[in-house]
């Protein structure tokens, strides 16, 4: 199920900054677990969408060289306070995660 | 490990007794030894190009910092009823301001709490808390009382929950409580203690100005400019990792750079040094917890 | 780019559909996102071949695409970059790091508002050019780039 997402979402004239923080390992699969110096197998988040308002704005897809604990910015034009945000991802391992915050 | 605490309380036994030495400057010796490389550096100007680069990228990563995920889930472990006892730590854990109160407490910390009978750090306070009120076990808590991986300790999720309820606030430690002042005093001098293979002190990198390792500037922890660059961005999330680290992370590891024996988790030996720093650091505002390299 | 193509960017009712369907135990954890994931283009091991992947194989450059990143990386962990595009109906943008094992690091398609500006932080195993491409409505290609340096480690603060 992954950890709780932190999104924060606030309006700057007409456009809604985004913010979002991710929990996961991004593990990119090449490198040693230095104990048993096996491979530690990839595991990173594949696609992220954010939803704001209803409407679908960012579909992102992702590799493992994007960070450890996984940091977006997004800007929305014509978002509203009070809106609803929506992020959901989905990592190569099929785990998956949607979390939600209202744009202030 | 064992061996390791026997060294670590010996070696803060052994400075209970010593008169205090001042030492500030770097320990001849080290030059000359290949691996001694913050001796070795020469002073150099605080600021130069490369840092303030990281600077101006510091700002923008503080401003969303990872460490708020570990900040959720440190104020989830605070407000649940958890461990043996079945009772949250907001309703039973005193972190010197009243019962479950957490604003401010952390900028006030290292104090003297009178039901433990000793001086405690933030993190220390936690586990006491932990233990004592919750029921979980010591043994437990210290098998792995730092981050690896996606590993986090609970204790370090609480820190980083207390730590962030501070921010803004100015560090005020009670130093005119004279059980605290002892304990800064012992504190002063763990920091001129020379020892290990190297005979470093914690004053060979960080009892002068000018000095770095690397690409990093090395505080001068007997200033309170020194101390509160030292005291400041902990809780940090490590860049290196991906991991949140905690003082007390902090504090052992300096004793494994120095390759000293590690002092036990959340010993005497570390609050001492945390209350030395922190109370250095006095009247200077606490930006809540950090990023790191 | 057509794996990218913004299949699941049809509007609020589709994704309503999906939540419902979720909601319901009707789908997997895996079918929550509507698009496949471009592998040919994430593994790719060169840049060239990783932009041909997502159909940028030629790009023009342009001072409209800004990118901001560090001249000096603290980190080569966390890399913060920005991407923002003044190019006309810029509907996606694509990152790369040439010197990574896998030059692609992530794509967003953007849609209902949302501006070509995007922030993120990327990890870089060693001193690189890092590269954005931008593409238009119209189905061509633009790209900027920089270097960002990789410095060594030190105690960790």
């Amino acid at each position: 199920m992954g950890s709780p997402m932190k999104i924060r979402a606030q309006m700057k004239g007409d456009v809604a900054d985004i913010k979002i923080l991710m929990a996961h390992t991004m593990e990119t699969g090449q490198r040693k677990d230095p104990k048993t110096n096996q491979a530690i197998p990839a595991h990173f988040i594949q696609q992220f969408s954010v939803e704001v308002g209803g409407k679908a704005v960012v579909q992102s897809q992702t590799g493992p060289s994007i960070s450890t604990n996984p940091v977006f910015g997004f800007k929305v034009k014509g978002a509203k306070a009070g809106d609803k945000v929506v992020v959901k991802w989905q990592d190569n391992k099929g785990d998956s995660r949607a979390d939600e915050a209202t744009v202030a | 490990m064992r061996q390791a605490l026997i060294a670590a309380t010996a070696f803060a036994l052994a400075l209970a007794t010593q008169p205090v030495v001042a030492q500030n400057k770097p320990a001849p010796a080290a030059t000359a030894k290949k691996a001694a490389k913050p001796a070795a550096a020469a002073p150099v100007e605080e600021k130069d190009a490369a840092t303030v680069e990281f600077e101006k990228f510091r700002t923008m990563m503080e401003e969303s910092n990872p460490a708020e995920l570990f900040e959720a889930q440190g104020e989830d472990f605070w407000k649940s009823i958890r461990g043996p006892k079945q009772v949250s730590l907001a309703t039973s854990c005193d972190l010197g301001l009243g019962v479950g109160i957490v604003k401010g407490a952390y900028v006030q910390m290292p104090r003297y709490f009178a039901d433990a009978g000793k001086v405690m750090d933030a993190e220390r306070r936690i586990v006491w808390c932990m233990i004592e009120k919750q029921g979980f076990k010591e043994a437990d808590i210290m098998k792995q009382p730092f981050a690896s991986g996606s590993y986090t300790p609970e204790p370090t999720s609480l820190v980083t929950y207390v730590a962030a309820n501070s921010k803004d606030m100015k560090f005020a430690v009670p130093l005119k409580d004279p059980r605290v002042k002892e304990v800064y005093e012992i504190g002063r001098e763990v920091t001129n203690h020379r020892a290990g293979p190297y005979d470093f002190s914690c004053n060979t990198c960080h009892g002068a100005d000018g000095k770095r390792i690397r690409m990093q500037n090395l505080p001068n922890i007997a200033t309170p400019k020194g101390a509160t660059t030292a005291v400041m961005g902990w809780p940090g999330y490590r860049m290196t990792g991906g991991v949140m680290l905690t003082q007390q992370w902090r504090m052992g590891d300096c004793f494994r750079q120095q390759r000293f024996p590690q002092p036990k988790y959340v010993s005497d030996t570390i609050t001492s040094l945390l209350t030395y720093m922190t109370a250095n650091a006095n009247g200077a505002t606490y930006k809540g917890p950090g990023i790191k390299r | 780019m057509d794996t990218l193509r913004r299949t699941v960017l049809k509007g609020a009712s589709a994704s309503g559909v999906l939540v419902a369907a979720l909601a319901a135990g009707l789908l997997k954890p895996t079918q929550v996102l509507a698009t496949e994931w471009n592998k040919v283009a994430f593994e790719a091991k060169d840049t060239p071949a990783a932009m041909k992947a997502v159909g940028a194989a030629t790009a023009a450059e342009s001072k409209d695409l800004k990118l901001t990143a560090p001249d000096i990386a603290e980190n080569g962990a966390v890399v913060p970059v920005d991407v923002s595009s003044g190019i006309a109906n810029t509907i996606s943008i694509s990152i790369f790091v040439d010197k990574n094992p896998n030059p692609l690091s992530a794509a967003f398609d953007f849609a209902n508002g949302a501006l070509p500006d995007v922030s993120m932080r990327l990890k870089m195993g060693q001193t690189s050019i890092v590269r954005a491409v931008a593409k238009t409505a119209d189905g061509k290609f633009y790209t900027a780039s920089k270097e960002v340096k990789v410095t060594a480690g030190g105690c960790g603060g």
